[in-house]
């Protein structure tokens, strides 16, 4: 009898036992303490957005403002019978409209707010909001948009998306529909702008409906407004480089050498960021991205990657100086060409005209000559061992200028471009037994060198300079302040001495006084230029064709303490002298003088149109096939 | 005496938690003071003399609950007076003790004569077969753990034995199978018998009928199990066991609850969110968190220490009234105690159970924790007369 009643207490016993090692094991070592934390399903989230900060131009000029717009939410749940005709014809929308909506707000959920029609046109909202009170479980809900008071600069503005669930899941600030920069300077700097939204944490119930602040508001904060950024863009600068590239492609960037700003960055065809803003975005981003004709959604200055071509004889002569196998004294005959072989087509062909004397540096640039490069190159390569060391040693001063890399501004676009290697070379030739002549077409800034604009301007800018530059970048203020990043600050020096800048810089300027831009010169002022003439071929089932040669031009001005450098790309523009050279003498006199005495180029630039030549390329059969 | 106004004074805390409900507990724990000091007045000899009264009162109140009852959730198991509403099957597992320990006390009662299993059998077997019709299966369950009074008293244990054994094959047949479980019980057979016969060199040959009648009757009754689970069953039954089998995955429809319930529980951490901080208690998560599941609040506003001293706190209050059962003079107030503690355990053991996760769904309340007047004031009564049983045990031989 005794030992029967031991069978309860056991029992009892054993329950408390299991019953506790459960709750252990759910309390102890299955809690999350993350769970128990603001994220928690049983808290709500309400957001304040703060204002996206205004952007500004150098002269305080608005580039970028904020617009209201009004969305109108439903909740399905709230929804009593309304008098639709009506309904519809203040929203100008049709019955289908409203049930397809209404249906799609209710699978989204009943309790939870949807949008039913966003971004509602101002008059309509003040209609609207008289008669709000008779649609019960439709609000309106205030919305902040970019507004561009210009049709400009759409290339490095950007733009700003709504957040998708990818991004949502990668960063935990934003939720999905939230604004976020996604081009331009919207993203580079949209932890800037956007500021910190303020949050209300609330508890809810089962049904997600609000019950009440959650720990009295303990968590809650107050939004933070965006910053306003100023940027290094001379809008009129900028307006002015788009104006003179109607109708043309191809991409303007104007740096500032003594600070690295970008003063403009222009690329043709763009947009008016205004395309991308509200309810028409979604209607216009496909039109812009799906134009795989014009790319306007490309950033032609930063992105695309073109040959040099004369432009860089410039940093040929600064080699041939540093490494000591020319002086600026040393002179070359030109004989309409260079030859670098035995066979008859190891001829390259030049157009300087002048034969019957020796060719010096200054003259060499004033008048391009291909010789002259050709020679200082065989010279380059020959005074190292192997072509491999020669090679390698010309590379490392080109990247000691920014080329072949990317240069590190503030823009989330952009391409390394390329400067051969020895080893690039060694994969294309096995055997290893290539030599100068093999890459003869280095020296004239053609072959397997490919820049974007913008290194090119850099380019420029480091030779203005004398031997440095500064990280080139779009940002010059935060809120009025100015920044001092120590990635724009830094000097990068190149290889080059200073002293063997001058005879480069001379000739520079002879191309204006004497050369291939002396149409163009303005009196008043001493710029330093170089133009450029870019052989391209397009290949079409194995074909060579050519096309029209792309039309480049590289100058700095004054000549003294420089105001500007910059680099203009036409494709398919002809000759550097009668496209590139115009724009950029055109830009220059704007910016440093004000003055406006090429007001026949002007007119001419505008009016050119190079449509046809675009519209000729669309069809091989208007092509001529290139000559072996 | 303490341990009662300790859980009863933590009935308080979770009460207030329910800012409609909690109004109306107060009123039903003032009365339930009013009725101790009543229970306490009357004479114990009382209950003895009445207990057969009592119990066929209580079992009038739960036949005319047909009658005049109120539908409430679905069951028909509530008299409605003004706003309040009354729920007799409370009441009837007190007067099923009284009536279990009245006929236990009787003079040389033994479970050996058929009558008198017969007799045990139809006073717990009425009220069950009486609240299984209301529907409301949950609470009938609560006359099983009659069964632990029963063995204590000199029941055969095979019963208890049997009972396990069902219920471990249920359970068994359910996740592996029918055609897993019944291979397994011949291969457990033959085993046996190769022990018996080859190593204790028993002679079986009269048993054979005997043994293959066993085994018979077990493939019978998993082949059953299988077809009552199948086929008897409704869908909600067979989800419950599903999720709390592990069988199936569900944290939406059915097993929201016991998910809901989980959540919460492991969201308290071993200090516990605070009093009225549990943010899943506040957003009412969790189904009839006030009433069956409100365990899940102590674990998630108390923690792990507070919601394991609520279970330590009834444990030794249910061993204190085994205790004190053990100590009665007489068989009546002895069985009466025992059958008390069988009811308090067997509601803690299914409850915390249920919303820890350990069983299925049953819908039976917590003792002194769950809102509602009719559970309260019937395990007022069935404390409180056992406390007048042990108070007056000094004075009577």
């Amino acid at each position: 009898m005794k030992k029967r009643s031991l069978l309860f207490p056991i029992l009892v016993l054993v329950t408390t036992l299991v019953f506790i090692s459960r709750l252990f094991f759910l309390q102890i070592i299955q809690h999350n303490p993350k769970e128990v934390s603001l994220t928690s399903s049983t808290i709500k989230r309400i957001y304040t957005y703060p204002e996206r900060g205004f952007v500004f131009d150098r002269n305080q000029k608005l580039m970028v403002a904020n617009e209201q717009t009004y969305d109108v939410k439903v909740i399905p749940n709230e929804v009593e019978p309304f008098d639709t005709l009506e309904f519809c014809q203040l929203l100008k929308i049709d019955k289908d409209y409203l049930n397809y909506k209404i249906k799609r707000a209710k699978r989204y959920s009943r309790w939870l707010p949807s949008v039913f029609l966003s971004q509602l046109a101002k008059e309509d909202y003040a209609y609207l909001q008289e008669k709000i009170h008779k649609y019960k479980g439709f609000s309106i809900q205030r919305k902040s948009l970019r507004h561009y008071p210009h049709q400009s600069a759409a290339n490095i503005l950007g733009y700003v998306n709504e957040v998708n669930e990818e991004l949502a899941k990668k960063n935990p600030y934003y939720e999905q529909g939230e604004l976020v920069g996604t081009q331009g300077i919207e993203k580079e700097y949209e932890s800037l702008l956007r500021g910190t939204k303020g949050v209300a944490y609330k508890l809810r119930d089962r049904l997600n409906k609000v019950i009440g602040p959650y720990k009295d508001g303990m968590y809650d904060s107050i939004p933070t407004p965006g910053n306003d950024l100023t940027l290094s863009i001379d809008l009129e600068l900028q307006k002015y480089g788009e104006l003179l590239m109607t109708n043309k492609r191809g991409g303007i960037v104007a740096i500032e050498p003594n600070s690295g700003e970008i003063l403009a960055l222009v690329t043709a065809p763009s947009y008016d960021p205004n395309l991308m803003v509200g309810r028409k975005k979604s209607k216009n981003s496909v039109i812009l991205f799906n134009d795989s004709i014009n790319k306007p959604m490309i950033d032609r200055g930063l992105q695309a990657q073109y040959a040099p071509g004369s432009p860089f004889k410039l940093i040929q002569g600064l080699i041939g100086l540093q490494e000591k196998i020319i002086t600026p004294k040393t002179s070359f005959y030109c004989h309409h060409g260079y030859r670098y072989g035995n066979a008859k087509h190891n001829f390259m062909g030049c157009h300087c005209d002048i034969v019957n004397r020796p060719i010096d540096l200054r003259l060499g640039i004033a008048k391009s000559c291909n010789s002259y490069f050709s020679n200082v190159y065989k010279r380059l390569i020959e005074k190292y061992p192997t072509a491999q060391e020669g090679v390698d040693k010309w590379a490392n001063h080109l990247h000691s200028f920014g080329l072949g890399n990317y240069l590190g501004y503030d823009l989330p676009s952009g391409k390394k471009g390329h400067i051969p290697s020895a080893a690039f070379y060694d994969r294309y030739y096995p055997r290893k037994n290539w030599r100068y002549s093999t890459t003869i077409s280095n020296a004239i800034g053609q072959g397997e060198i490919i820049t974007t604009p913008i290194q090119l301007a850099n380019m420029i800018a480091a030779i203005a300079n004398r031997g440095y530059f500064y990280t080139p970048h779009v940002l010059k203020k935060i809120d009025g302040k100015t920044i001092n990043t120590k990635k724009y600050t830094t000097k990068h020096q190149t290889t080059v001495d200073a002293s063997h800048f001058d005879p480069v810089i001379e000739g520079m300027h002879d191309v204006y006084k004497t050369g291939t831009a002396k149409h163009v010169q303005i009196k008043e002022l001493d710029i330093c230029g170089k133009t450029g003439t870019v052989q391209n071929y397009i290949r079409k089932n194995g074909v060579k064709y050519n096309l029209a040669d792309h039309s480049i031009f590289v100058a700095f001005a004054p000549k003294e303490n420089p105001k500007i450098a910059l680099a203009v790309f036409v494709e398919n523009g002809g000759y550097g002298s009668t496209i590139a050279a115009p724009i950029a003498s055109l830009l220059i006199e704007k910016y440093v003088l004000g003055t406006h005495t090429l007001a026949w180029w002007e007119n001419k630039m505008i009016h050119t149109s190079l449509e046809k030549e675009y519209q000729k390329q669309l069809s091989i059969k208007n092509l001529e096939v290139a000559k072996k | 005496m303490n341990i009662y106004s300790a859980a009863s004074s933590e009935n308080h805390h979770e009460i207030f938690d329910f800012a409609t409900r909690y109004g109306k507990q107060i009123i039903w724990i003032g009365l339930s003071f009013v009725i101790c000091v009543f229970l306490l007045f009357i004479e114990s000899s009382f209950y003895e003399k009445f207990a057969a009264y009592i119990y066929l009162f209580c079992m009038l109140l739960l036949a005319g609950l047909f009658v005049i009852g109120k539908n409430i959730n679905g069951a028909t198991s509530w008299y409605a007076i003004g706003s309040f509403s009354l729920q007799p099957t409370e009441f009837a597992k007190t007067g099923t003790i009284l009536a279990l320990a009245r006929l236990l006390n009787e003079r040389k009662f033994s479970f050996a004569p058929l009558i008198n299993k017969v007799k045990t059998f139809v006073i717990i077997t009425i009220p069950a077969i009486l609240i299984t019709l209301q529907p409301d299966p949950g609470s009938a369950l609560v006359y099983i753990s009659f069964i632990l009074l029963f063995y204590k008293e000199g029941l055969h244990p095979s019963i208890l034995i049997i009972g396990t054994g069902a219920i471990a094959l249920f359970l068994a047949t359910l996740v592996f199978g029918y055609v897993y479980v019944i291979a397994g019980i011949l291969l457990l057979t033959l085993l046996i018998l190769f022990y018996l016969i080859k190593i204790r060199k028993k002679s079986l040959r009269f048993e054979w009928p005997k043994i293959l009648g066993i085994l018979l009757t077990i493939i019978g009754y998993i082949y059953s199990v299988y077809y009552v689970f199948n086929y008897v069953f409704k869908q909600r039954h067979r989800d419950r066991f599903n999720i709390l089998l592990g069988l199936s995955n569900d944290t939406k429809n059915i097993g929201y609850n016991t998910y809901q319930s989980i959540k919460t529980i492991a969201s308290g951490g071993f200090w516990g969110k605070g009093f009225l901080q549990g943010d899943r208690t506040q957003g009412k998560f969790v189904p009839e968190q006030d009433t069956d599941y409100i365990f899940s609040t102590i674990g998630e506003e108390w923690g792990f220490w507070g919601s394991a001293l609520t279970i330590l706190l009834f444990m030794t209050f249910i061993l204190r009234i085994i205790y004190l059962a053990e100590q009665q003079k007489t068989k009546f107030s002895s069985v009466y105690g025992y059958g008390v503690a069988c009811v308090f355990f067997f509601h803690v053991l299914i409850n915390i159970a249920m919303v820890i996760g350990l069983f299925p769904t049953i819908g039976i309340p917590l003792p002194f924790f769950s809102y509602g007047g009719s559970s309260l004031w019937g395990f007022t009564m069935l404390l409180f007369i056992f406390i007048k049983l042990d108070a007056s045990k000094n004075y009577e031989l």
